[in-house]
């Protein structure tokens, strides 16, 4: 099974990639509010049962993965 | 007092800071990041960019095998300093709030720079007077130091702020270019002392930084 992981910048956390690619929009012409920038990353596990492997993803992203002081992540599974 | 400067793949300011502690008749050694032997006093993790910087600063370096009992190292009447590369890894560890971001412009700067001198009641900064200006060179593109409300209210408090920069280069919060732990034994910043030990190489400022170290051994 894979697992798709995002990780983005909390709320409030200043992003200028995101800055630089809205100037970036807007200078196209389009008309966009904000751009925030994370990570994308998938990871291939051995096939588990769904609460494991949630519990292993959830392990590896708060040890690891993910900075909570800056950072928060969504997670989903493709199997 | 022995010292060791911890080397990553991919640290590359440690030759530096062991020649400046070296200059100074330091007992000083190299410790490789998958030894484990912390017999020393002073521990620098120097500047660079460990296992590649990826995921994020120093976040592989926090696993290296040579830091896996630096908690304990860090409760004993030891130092621990973090120059650049090494104040990132500090945050990752937790030994150190808050984390540091990319630069506010993007850019990677590096330059001269001008610091305060807010805490010299340091092991690190004794020489030094409060409120002395100093100049360390800096080389960063992720040195925008950040910490929410509260723990910025629990740094000043505790006076864990030890630089802090004269004209903010990388959008810094509250202006910080260095912290301390509230033990007091465990600091991090973003600027190089050790580039500031010969006159030669433009600036002497950091030459009391490392006598403070020594002084503070006895």
């Amino acid at each position: 099974m894979k697992v798709l992981i995002d990780v983005t910048l909390k709320e409030g956390i200043m992003d200028p990639q995101g800055n630089a690619v809205k100037d970036g929009l807007i200078k196209l012409g389009y008309d966009v509010n904000n751009v925030r920038i994370g990570k994308h990353i998938e990871i291939e596990l051995k096939d588990l049962e769904i609460n494991k492997a949630e519990k292993l993803v959830k392990e590896m992203c708060e040890k690891f993965l993910v900075n909570p002081v800056i950072e928060t992540y969504t997670f989903r599974f493709e199997v | 007092m022995k010292a060791g400067v911890v080397v990553f793949p991919g640290s590359n300011c440690d030759r530096d800071v062991f020649d400046v502690l070296k200059d100074l008749n330091v007992d000083v050694k190299y410790i490789w990041h998958d030894e484990k032997k912390l017999d020393v006093d002073l521990l620098v993790l120097p500047g660079g960019f460990s296992y590649g910087d990826y995921l994020r600063c120093g976040a592989i370096a926090r696993f290296s095998r040579v830091l896996e009992d630096i908690y304990d190292f860090s409760q004993k009447d030891k130092l621990i300093l973090g120059i650049c590369n090494g104040f990132q890894i500090l945050t990752e560890l937790k030994l150190l709030p808050g984390a540091l971001l990319k630069n506010k412009n993007l850019k990677f700067v590096c330059s001269d720079c001008n610091l305060i001198v807010e805490n010299n009641n340091t092991p690190f900064t004794r020489l030094y007077k409060k409120g002395e200006v100093v100049n360390f060179p800096i080389a960063h593109g992720e040195g925008n130091y950040f910490i929410d409300d509260e723990g910025l209210k629990k740094l000043k408090e505790n006076e864990q702020i030890v630089f802090r920069y004269k004209v903010n280069p990388n959008g810094s919060t509250n202006d910080i270019a260095g912290i301390i732990n509230q033990k007091g034994n465990v600091l991090g910043l973003m600027p190089h002392p050790e580039r500031a030990f010969y006159k030669i190489l433009g600036s002497e400022d950091g030459v009391r930084f490392f006598k403070s170290i020594i002084s503070y051994f006895g």
